[in-house]
């Protein structure tokens, strides 16, 4: 539990990604089986023990502290875990051997005996678990036990950092990962190239996402690309197995390959296929596919209540429904189709699609247009939905992960721009830690006032930075912790995808993806724009 | 015992001690205050006259400017005091820092202890703390609730000495306040055998200054001004807390930020605090050294004046002690370390 404790501490106070997968990867090889293992499953949130809870918890750290003293404590650290291992008093001294390295549990012995608990005999366990352990192993524990890291690391990186570790292809990492179960022993030895590749054939598991390069300037056939509408959801593959016992099991997979099956239960009931999907998860609405269609999408943030969700109320389910838009088909009765041609696959899904029920899954059409010309048209004509762009996907191209120059492209609808005024500005972190480079900016309102519209961080140069940070130094009127406050003189360009009606502002706008595009100096704060000619885009 | 009816009147904006018609450490100008220690919270300007130890004056006169043999204000030894208005005051180490005193008062038969700030451990910048047997305790609870338990200071600067040992072409940027903790952890470090000089932003250099020409060890100091940046890769540089995400530490060698205080036990505090190294290092009293001095004092009553009052008092409460919360306006909890 030690080296453990150790690396998720480091990890906490590491802000540098490549640091953090430094760690992780030295982590992984120089620990043993199954430790390595049980902690890999704790960085990714993928351990639970249905008899360890954060009631518990608490419940028995009354039996060494005063609950008033507790419940103090734990409202000025504002973690439980955390609350729990500082202040915890061990029974008995740590016994003399405390100095060597593996004096302390292993994770191993630990997970054992958590896993094997009820709930009657988790409080001895942990008692007993707390007790062998100095403050910061106590922390490690009471973490792994209870989930819920937040340390700053995704499922992704701590695969990225596996790969690295011993030098295997991310994408193959992917694939195995969701099909085993921690403590990954398989995949270890077919890392360390100790054992074949596991054998997947029968485990719903996650098929890296193909991904689009950005079209910029280039112009595409259209006899050698297809056309498809970029709806504003968020991508998920969805994959059905049966095991060799025939027992079927379903799951959702987010972009970066995170299991999201649990947020969309109506999804998974409704998928019964032997097929892996690829597709658009969207929430039933009128702002994408035209009101002239029964089957149309709400804006992304309908979408958003939806997301991160371990569990659904009914009414959720009523207000926002889930459903795919299928954009490709991946596997069929266990045959991998990704090797074949784009147009192969979409025949297909053509003939596969009927087999889902239209309640919860339709096709993405094509977009017939007559050349590029006429598609962009068709492009800018769709600004009044809430469609993001336009995909252009080569006819003949093989599914394969991640983005490959020259197969498929994203041609998203130029951005909206607004002029808007500097209000508030923000350090930022890591490498930017000493500058100023969050920005709050608003509009003004028919009263003549400022209201925020929107923040952004992005969009500039190092040397515009420098420049932004001088200008914050040196107009600061007012300062709120660490935000300050500006003189309203300088306007921004900032550019967005798409703006939404949000009561979370004062102006009851929010952006989406807004970010800088220029620094207007030459134009005046008063003619900046005005919240109504925001309000005017609203889609 | 009523507030009104005794003689030591607590009130936000300091103590007052009645009969002697002085207060203790006040939050505004007063005729004449009786100073436990430099901090600004605790001694702030413009009094009339000052009574304090011979160090907290030189750290006042600097900070403020005030002549310190100017005739109203008068120093004294630990040890040593004065009679004002029928009550006894003397001045006895608290372990805070250079200077630091707890203020005994004994009247009408009772003795009163105000610690102002105070730390057990030992602190080679400074004389350790003395048990001063009173019937009235009036201690601080900066720490006051059980998950702050500092380790022991040795684990924290061997820490600190890993690090930029590990990282040659880097340097360590320590965050720590300009009176007494920037030099405990200079103290501390030259204890553990760093003999390597130690840069010092500007702002920490006069107090450096002081502590040295008042008879306190620091070893090479140097600031960093316009040295080259490669000149200071390999080497353990401090500076204020404020200073740590500043424009300022652009000038150093792909500094590793740190910061030495109390408040880094709680993760969270130093994430928001960017800070990559957390040194759990403080010049006050953890809950440990809290509880058991009032155990070593047993006093009939505790008074508690800032800090985690609710904690403390909880602890008497368990305890069956007499506490009682003041709730000072002013002290601050944060930078004031």
């Amino acid at each position: 539990m030690r080296a453990f404790a150790a690396l998720i501490d480091r990890l906490i106070y590491t802000r540098s990604r490549n640091i953090k997968l430094q760690l992780i990867a030295d982590y992984l090889r120089e620990t043993p089986d199954p430790d390595r293992g049980w902690a890999l499953a704790g960085l990714t949130d993928a351990l639970d023990f249905p008899a360890v809870k954060s009631a518990m918890v608490r419940k028995l750290a009354m039996t060494r502290i005063d609950e008033e003293l507790l419940r103090l404590s734990r409202q000025f650290v504002g973690d439980t875990s955390e609350t729990v291992a500082l202040l915890w008093e061990p029974r008995t001294s740590k016994p003399v051997v405390a100095e060597a390295a593996d004096a302390s549990i292993s994770i191993s012995a630990a997970v054992d005996q958590l896993t094997a608990t009820t709930r009657a005999s988790a409080p001895q366990v942990m008692e007993q678990l707390l007790d062998s352990l100095d403050v910061n192993e106590r922390y490690a524990l009471l973490k792994l036990a209870l989930g819920g890291m937040r340390i700053g690391v995704s499922a992704r990186l701590a695969k990225q950092a596996f790969a690295n570790a011993f030098d295997v292809s991310i994408d193959d990492v992917e694939e195995l990962w969701h099909a085993l179960k921690p403590p990954y022993a398989e995949l270890f030895a077919w890392a360390e190239g100790r054992a074949e590749k596991p054998d997947l054939s029968t485990t719903p598991f996650f098929r890296p996402f193909m991904l689009a390069h950005p079209l910029e300037e280039k112009i595409v056939d259209l006899a050698e690309h297809v056309a498809e509408w970029k709806w504003d959801g968020i991508r998920v593959q969805v994959a059905h197995d049966k095991d060799a016992n025939g027992k079927a099991e379903t799951r959702i997979y987010s972009r970066g390959g995170e299991e999201i099956s649990r947020s969309f239960p109506e999804i998974l009931a409704a998928f019964d296929q032997h097929a892996v999907i690829d597709g658009e998860l969207l929430v039933r609405g009128d702002a994408q596919g035209g009101a002239e269609r029964n089957d149309s999408a709400a804006s992304f943030n309908a979408l958003q209540q939806r997301l991160g969700r371990k569990t659904v109320s009914k009414k959720m389910l009523e207000e926002a429904p889930a459903f795919i838009r299928i954009y490709d088909l991946l596997a069929l009765n266990g045959e991998d189709l990704r090797p074949l041609p784009w147009s192969k696959r979409r025949a297909k899904l053509e003939k596969f699609i009927p087999q889902l029920p239209g309640s919860h899954f339709d096709i993405s059409q094509l977009i017939d247009a007559a050349d590029f010309g006429a598609l962009g048209e068709l492009r800018d004509g769709a600004r009044d939905s809430a469609i993001e762009g336009v995909m252009l996907k080569r006819r003949d191209s093989p599914y394969v992960s991640g983005r490959k120059t020259g197969l498929w492209y994203k041609w998203k609808r130029d951005p909206l721009v607004a002029d808007c005024v500097m209000m508030y500005a923000q350090r930022g972190n890591g490498r930017r830690a000493s500058f100023y480079s969050d920005y709050t900016f608003g509009c003004w309102t028919d009263d003549g006032e400022l209201h925020p519209v929107g923040k952004a961080y992005s969009g500039f140069t190092d040397e515009e930075l420098k420049m932004l940070d001088r200008f914050v130094r040196q107009n600061t009127t007012n300062r709120f912790g660490p935000v300050r406050e500006v003189e309203k003189q300088l306007v921004l360009e900032v550019a967005f995808d798409s703006i939404h009606e949000s009561k979370r502002h004062k102006s009851g706008l929010a952006m989406r993806f807004p970010r800088i595009s220029r620094i207007r100096t030459d134009k005046p704060a008063e003619e900046a724009d005005m919240i109504r000619t925001l309000q005017a885009m609203v889609t | 015992m009523a507030n009104k009816q005794h003689w030591i009147q607590p009130h936000p904006e300091g103590i007052y001690v009645a009969p002697a018609d002085l207060w203790i450490d006040p939050a505004k100008a007063v005729d004449h205050a009786v100073i436990t220690h430099g901090h600004a919270d605790h001694a702030r300007s413009g009094h009339g006259a000052v009574s304090a130890t011979p160090d907290t004056l030189a750290i006042m006169a600097l900070r403020y400017g005030v002549d310190e043999e100017a005739p109203t204000s008068a120093a004294f030894a630990h040890g040593d005091g004065f009679e004002k208005g029928g009550v006894k005051f003397s001045f006895h180490p608290a372990g805070h820092v250079l200077g630091s005193s707890q203020i005994l008062m004994e009247h009408a038969g009772e003795r009163v202890v105000v610690t102002g700030d105070y730390k057990r451990r030992p602190d080679p910048t400074c004389a350790a703390f003395e048990v001063v047997p009173c019937d009235i305790f009036v201690t601080e609870a900066t720490f006051g609730l059980p998950v702050f338990r500092h380790p022991p200071t040795r684990e924290e600067i061997a820490k600190l000495i890993d690090t930029v040992e590990a990282h040659p072409d880097r340097c360590v940027l320590v965050g720590a306040y300009a009176l007494g903790k920037a030099q405990r952890v200079i103290g501390e470090l030259r204890e553990m055998g760093w003999d390597k000089r130690i840069y010092l932003h500007g702002a920490l250099m006069k107090m450096c200054d002081l502590y040295k020409a008042r008879g306190v060890d620091l070893g090479e100091l140097c600031a960093v001004g316009d040295t080259p940046k490669e000149d200071m890769a390999g080497h353990i540089i401090l500076c204020p807390p404020s200073a740590l995400n500043d424009r300022w530490s652009r000038r150093l060698p792909a500094p590793i930020t740190a910061m030495a205080s109390g408040w880094m036990r709680v993760r969270q505090r130093a994430r928001q605090r960017n800070v990559e190294l957390p040194l759990i290092i403080s010049d006050h009293a953890d809950w440990d050294e809290l509880t058991q001095t009032i155990q070593d004092v047993d006093p009939s009553e505790t008074w508690i004046t800032h800090g985690s009052e609710d904690g403390l008092l909880r602890w008497c409460e368990l305890n069956q002690r007499k506490g009682r919360a003041l709730r000072l306006i002013g002290r601050v909890e944060e930078e004031g370390e």
